[in-house]
């Protein structure tokens, strides 16, 4: 029998057959629908931190030399903050060492920051921004581009002029209205030229990454974030993960050196890199991938019961007409066919709609929260492989069954 | 040995009644019987397993049948008769004995040939006609080409010509509860049909029915047989049988008598049919 008839067979059967086909359809369609969802919320939960996060706030194969790590997820002591805060400051003439311990390939930055209130003529007040100087590979490393404008130039950097490139937030709150561009922003009451416009980048943990300004290093940005007392950090860049992995060890040796420690002594200074910050989010993500997989599959075979269950039912009821097509002249893969092609296009069916369904609801959860869900293109092939491939071996085994029997034995079946 | 030859075409209407002569057909090693010979069976046999006792629904049945043939199948309720016809149309397998269909020997086939020979060479009449309940009148007709390959036009011109024959051109999108019973079992016969098979086989065709319908139906497979179709059919009435020309009594599984018509007509005018 073709394929073709099977198909226009199966549709047929399945206006014919409402209710076992809405139930096989309920289940492969909940399934999917979920296991689509769930992963596409725990991936946009990932990609949040992840991306956003690390990418954004701390750069990719990136880690900062500081004094004290920035980001502390675990619990501390009286006596542990206390040594922390102990520690010595680090300089500029580290940042330069650390710069002259790297081999040729790897960027480098010096990122000093501080909370400031700006002011311009345009407007009485604003919220803070952080006033970062920089070196120029920082707008490299954080993969930062002007949307108007331009970047500092190294001329610019050598001779530190107070110019200052300032992020999407900081134009429209302080200059509204206005391009800023040639336009003065005061921080200290040090006049700065407006050089360049950020392109939009969000917000990171209700941190707004557009109320930034950036300036020399070498300019009086330098006086405005306290580079003296102790720099925020020094940046380094890898190509990937194993050279930033070598690289930490060349900023560690350099550093220790430095400060004269000897083997065996800890480190007084703090190497944070996104995987390190990323750790501890990384146990918790796998949990949440295994629970967002697990529990949405466990809906499945549940399904996957109950659609066997109906079909057995189905198939019972319908041996006699297996009988009546076999004893003309039906042969047992014909059958089999017959069946499968209807499990078949109810299942994709379902599946399909789970799908819509799926990509629905995550667009629901990334409107309703801030969460970018983004829908795995694997998890749509998973979920239409578990679905379809529940139905169809639900719907096949119990045909071949009755496949098998002589005309007779099926005729006679009530 | 050489393949039994078997032109009597004098005796063609005469029913072969002694073992002498079945073995004649069949020949005692079993080789391939010829071509006028449709059926023929040698000690076919048919036994159920009813949970350690067993039913001996056929006890060794040799029969012959030749092409263009018209035969009732008579005897008391369980004796087989049913159950010779499953095994004829190829709807059962026996447990002993051999088969051959047009020369075929089916007591050996593979399933798809089976499938094919129930396709192509039989047409099986129901007592309870067996008509898919969602189908429609040609729907119902067109399924024996659906598994033959046949493409959907002709599949449709086929059909709707074989209802046309049993008189149902105008019933053709009627389902089978649209239909009477005489209908329904016309549905089936151009069901039985339309593949054009070498034997017609009917198991009790007319026992849902009341006796107009039946006389009307019997009408039918009347015709079929007078322009050469060769039919089997199992029937209790002896009016009914009177319809063919050669009756085969069962008695507990195996054949009591074998008879034309005129001879059987005479028997049961002077003792009861069973
Ligand atoms: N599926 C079965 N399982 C067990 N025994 C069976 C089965 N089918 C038939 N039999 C037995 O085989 C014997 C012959 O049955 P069969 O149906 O062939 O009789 P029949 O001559 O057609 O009778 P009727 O005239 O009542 O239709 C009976 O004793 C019956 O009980
Ligand atoms: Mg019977």
């Amino acid at each position: 029998m073709p394929i073709l008839e099977a198909v226009r067979l199966a549709l047929t059967q399945l206006r014919v057959q409402k209710l076992k086909s809405f139930f096989t359809l309920l289940g492969v369609t909940i399934g999917v629908m979920f296991l689509i969802a769930v992963v596409s919320v725990v991936n946009g939960m990932a990609r949040y931190v992840e991306q956003d996060f690390a990418g954004k706030f701390l750069g990719v194969n990136t880690f900062s030399l500081r004094k004290t790590p920035d980001i502390n997820m675990g619990e501390m002591t009286e006596a542990q903050w206390k040594a922390l805060q102990r520690r010595p400051p680090i300089t500029a003439e580290d940042a330069y060492a650390v710069r002259e311990a790297l081999p040729a390939g790897a960027r480098w930055a010096i990122q000093d920051l501080r909370w400031v209130n700006p002011t311009t003529r345009y407007v009485a007040g604003g919220p803070q921004v952080v006033a970062q100087a920089v070196t120029t590979d920082l707008f490299r490393i954080k993969d930062l581009a002007v949307q108007r404008g331009r970047l500092f130039n190294e001329q610019e950097a050598a001779i530190g002029s107070a110019v200052v490139v300032i992020g999407q937030a900081v134009a429209e709150e302080y200059f509204p209205g206005l391009d800023p561009i040639g336009r003065t922003l005061e921080m200290d009451r040090v006049p700065f030229e407006v050089i360049g416009v950020l392109e939009k980048q969000g917000s990171v943990f209700g941190l707004n990454l557009d109320r930034q300004v950036f300036g020399p290093f070498l300019s009086p940005m330098r006086r405005v974030t306290n580079a003296r007392v102790n720099l925020y950090g020094v940046v380094v860049q890898g190509q990937n993960p194993a050279e930033q992995a070598v690289l930490q060890e060349v900023v560690r040796e350099t550093m220790r050196r430095r400060h004269k420690l000897r083997p065996g002594q800890a480190d007084d200074f703090a190497l944070e890199s996104s995987q390190s910050a990323l750790t501890q989010w990384m146990s918790i993500k796998k949990y949440l991938v295994l629970a967002g997989v697990v529990l949405p599959a466990i809906g499945l075979v549940v399904g996957a019961i109950v659609i066997m269950n109906i079909m057995l039912v189905a198939v019972a009821e319908r041996t006699r007409e297996i009988g009546v097509r076999k004893s003309l002249g039906a042969r047992r893969r014909d059958i089999l066919a017959q069946f499968l092609a209807e499990s078949t296009t109810l299942s994709v069916l379902g599946a399909a709609l789970g799908v819509a369904l799926g990509v629905g609801l995550a667009r629901v959860v990334a409107m309703a929260t801030p969460l970018p869900t983004g829908v795995a293109l694997w998890s749509v092939w998973v979920s239409v492989g578990l679905g379809a491939g529940v139905g169809i071996v639900s719907g096949a085994y119990p045909a071949s069954r009755a496949a098998r029997l002589d005309p007779i034995s099926a005729l006679r079946q009530e | 040995m050489s393949a039994p030859h078997l032109d009597h075409g004098t005796e063609a209407e005469a029913p072969l009644s002694t073992t002498a002569e079945r073995r004649a057909v069949v020949g005692t090693t079993g080789q391939t019987p010829g071509k006028e010979w449709v059926i023929v069976t040698r000690g076919l046999k048919r036994e159920y397993d009813m949970g350690g006792e067993i039913v001996r629904a056929l006890r060794g049945v040799d029969l012959a049948i030749r092409r263009n043939e018209y035969v009732a199948i008579m005897g008391p309720s369980g004796s087989g008769k049913s159950t010779l016809m499953n095994l004829i149309g190829c709807l059962d397998t026996p447990n002993g004995g051999e088969y051959w269909l047009n020369g075929q020997l089916v007591s050996q086939m593979s399933d798809d040939s089976l499938a094919h020979v129930r396709n192509r060479e039989i047409g099986f009449v129901f007592q309870t006609f067996n008509l898919l309940p969602r189908s429609t009148a040609l729907q119902n007709v067109e399924l024996p080409l659906v598994y033959a390959g046949v493409p959907a036009a002709e599949r449709k011109r086929r059909a709707t010509e074989a209802l046309e024959k049993v008189q149902l051109g105008a019933r053709l999108t009627h389902r089978p509860n649209e239909l009477s019973g005489g209908q329904r079992q016309r549905v089936a016969i151009a069901r039985a049909l339309v593949n054009d098979p070498a034997i017609l086989l009917a198991d009790e065709p007319t026992g849902n029915l009341d006796s107009n319908t039946s006389e009307e139906i019997m009408r039918v497979f009347e015709n079929l047989a007078s322009t050469g179709q060769t039919v089997v059919m199992v029937t209790h009435e002896p009016d009914i049988a009177a319809h063919a020309r050669r009756v085969i009594v069962l008695r507990d599984g195996v054949i009591a008598s074998d008879e034309r018509r005129e001879q059987f007509a005479a028997r049961i005018q002077t003792q009861p049919a069973h």
